[in-house]
């Protein structure tokens, strides 16, 4: 597994916060926001892939549009390689462009049905580099070879290729300009069993051999626990809890954690009758009005009083393990009590 | 027996579903035959264009026709031929003997009329109630499947609820005229994991109270472990193994079943390295197929498989696999 003792930070978010402005009214004045992503921070090492999971509407897909700058943050800091992005000016960011690239969810709406591959896969070559036209083409040939794509396919159209070939034009389209960090949103979500398992293939191949460092973001917390070195689990904007991949699947923390964990539901029938399942009431709240304290106590089993009405520092609880729970306070009592102060006051 | 003859309350035997497009024929269902028993969940797997859906929406003829044509087969239900009757005695067994539940809630629901009313509308068509009695009984469907404040509720349009919660209002009038059958495709498919968690409880918890026989179709292996009694897995708009589901994960028999069953990533227990691929991609229907289907893809293939479409052999346990190959033996089958 991967070993980050002494790995160098390649992307180091901090307290990353991208909230959308809610518009309502005749004169369209803003009345509140969704808080998409409120207050992330985490490290992604250089050669490591972190998997970041979560439900639908957690954040996890804004989190990772936001890391690359293809929307402009409302607060926190972002460093890839050292640099700033989060609010850098737009001939910086279009220089810093080439090391950052992101493959999409849908292959079908990510590429441009009226382009063909060879013009896809060498777009970003013409945008960001100054080769001749033959030095772009050997170049595409290259990608294509390297994911696995048919030369005699270069003049072709995205609508004459299946699901995972297409995905496989994304991925070429992305390694284009030798990038260091790739955003991976939900690649394999829209592709079939059968297929996904390729295309994840691929995936860790070519880390392997470019040394490639992902960002995964995914609901599928199996393949998560195939591909990535550590995860993070969001909820509600937040980031629940962060571990290494071990760690988090043998022994999880942050009851969100449990409950999702327990919710996957396992190919064999032997183990359905031994799960012990937490089955979560309710419904994820809004995003646009979070519930006061832990944003998961709304449907939190294990639910304590001081969680109603702080929200739970996101702290290391133990070595390369954060948490955002009461329930690994340092000390919870003392924290009750601090807490109870002021309504008493 | 209450239906006479058979055992079963749906008897399906040669289905054949043709799409007739500007390109040529898709070849959807081929030749599939599958029984279902009083009180039973069947799960159908397969992946996008293994023919799992268009199977039994050709069943409740849903399909639109054309471009949909049932070339054959025979569908028996209640004592009568499902791909004879006419369209009016189908119109009154779908919704009301047959229950259907989609994969997407929001556009399986009308979002221009409340909940209420598209509850009461199967009872009030199907089950000639009046007003009175169809909300007192919509009221009880909507506690069934766990909607709190049932009655309030029932004035909601399908916009204030969450997808999960949209989901069990499916249900409910799916299950509104005492279905003998419930068809669900993919029902759980758009929903997150831990709301796809609540309603497989829910599905297990009414199962147990109302005892009607399920079909549910799916592409995820785990849900299927979870819940069924026995597993289809399709192909290729074949039908390639069937068996009680434990004998089915334990011991697949046929090698499509086999490479999926390894091909996905567990959530426990050891974590294999590489993954399992199966290579190539599904076939194209565009004929009836003269050849195994997954020949392409198969590493057992032989000779025989690109002459004949393999039937399907029956491997005792109440066990049926469509492959020349036997893996009992690891030699060819001897038929």
């Amino acid at each position: 597994m991967f070993d980050t003792s002494n790995a160098k930070k390649l992307v180091e978010v901090r307290d990353l916060k991208m909230h959308f402005p809610i518009r309502s009214g005749l004169l369209r004045r803003v009345t509140g926001a969704v808080k998409a992503v409120d207050g992330v921070s985490f490290d992604i090492f250089e050669g490591e892939t972190l998997g970041l999971v979560g439900e639908s509407g957690c954040g996890k897909s804004t989190c990772g549009r936001a890391v690359l700058r293809l929307y402009e943050p409302t607060g926190g800091s972002i460093k890839l390689d050292g640099e700033e992005i989060a609010h850098a000016p737009f001939d910086k960011l279009r220089r810093l462009r080439p090391k950052m690239q992101m493959v999409f969810q849908d292959p079908q709406a990510s590429l441009n049905p009226r382009m063909t591959v060879a013009g896809i896969i060498g777009e970003p070559l013409s945008e960001h580099s100054d080769m001749t036209a033959q030095a772009r083409l050997d170049r595409i040939y290259e990608l294509m070879d390297a994911v696995g794509l048919n030369r005699d396919f270069a003049n072709r159209y995205p609508h004459e290729f299946s699901g995972g070939q297409r995905q496989r034009i994304g991925i070429a389209r992305a390694l284009a300009l030798n990038p260091k960090f790739i955003v991976c949103d939900e690649p394999i979500a829209a592709l079939d069993v059968s297929i996904q398992a390729q295309v994840v293939n691929l995936l860790e191949d070519l880390q392997g051999k470019l040394g490639l460092t992902y960002l995964f973001i995914s609901h599928d917390l199996s393949m998560v626990r195939h591909i990535a070195d550590r995860v993070a689990v969001m909820y509600l904007g937040k980031v629940a809890e962060l571990a290494p991949r071990d760690g988090l699947y043998d022994e999880p923390l942050h009851p969100y954690t449990q409950a999702l964990l327990s919710a996957v539901p396992e190919p064999d029938p032997t183990l359905h009758d031994e799960a012990n399942r937490i089955i979560l009431q309710g419904d994820v709240p809004s995003p646009a009005n979070p519930p006061e304290g832990c944003n998961f106590c709304t449907r939190c089993p294990k639910v304590m009083d001081i969680c109603r009405r702080i929200d739970p520092e996101f702290r290391e609880v133990k070595p390369g393990r954060f948490v955002a729970c009461h329930l690994y306070a340092e000390d919870t009592n003392q924290t009750a009590a601090n807490a109870a102060e002021p309504i008493g006051a | 027996m209450p239906d006479g003859a058979t055992p079963f309350v749906l008897d399906v035997k040669d289905l054949k579903t043709v799409f007739r497009t500007r390109g040529g024929e898709v070849h959807a269902v081929n030749d599939v035959s599958f029984t279902l028993k009083p009180g039973e969940l069947l799960g159908v797997v397969g992946e996008s264009g293994s023919g799992k859906s268009v199977t039994m929406m050709s069943l409740i003829r849903l399909l639109p026709m054309p471009p949909a044509e049932i070339r054959g087969g025979r569908v028996m239900f209640e004592g009568q031929d499902l791909a004879k009757v006419p369209e009016e005695t189908m119109r009154a067994i779908r919704g009301a003997r047959i229950g259907m539940v989609f994969q997407d809630p929001m556009t399986s629901l009308n979002p221009v009329f409340t909940v209420g009313y598209q509850l009461m509308e199967p009872l009030r068509k199907h089950m000639g109630m009046d007003k009175a009695a169809a909300t007192t009984r919509a009221v009880e469907l909507l506690e069934l499947v766990g909607i709190p404040d049932a009655r309030r509720r029932l004035g909601d349009y399908p916009h204030q609820f969450s997808g999960g919660m949209r989901q069990r209002v499916m249900i409910a009038i799916a299950l509104a005229c005492d279905p003998k059958v419930l068809i669900a495709d993919e029902p759980t498919t758009a929903l997150d994991v831990t709301i796809q968690a609540q309603i497989l409880e829910l599905i297990k918890d009414l199962r147990q109270k109302l005892g009607m026989a399920i079909v549910w179709i799916t592409h995820d292996l785990g849900v299927i472990a979870g819940i069924a009694d026995r597993v289809m897995v399709m192909y290729g708009g074949q039908v390639v193994e069937q068996a009680p589901v434990r004998e089915l994960f334990a011991n697949p028999q046929h090698p499509y079943t086999r490479m999926l069953l390894e091909t996905v990533p567990h959530i426990k227990g050891a974590r294999a390295e590489k993954l399992r691929v199966i290579q190539g991609q599904p076939p194209i229907l565009a004929k009836a197929p003269e050849s195994c289907p997954f020949m392409a893809r198969c590493p057992q293939a032989f000779e025989r498989c690109a002459r004949q479409n393999p039937a399907r052999y029956d491997v005792g346990n109440g066990h049926d696999a469509a492959c020349f190959w036997d893996f009992k033996t690891g030699a060819p089958r001897d038929v």
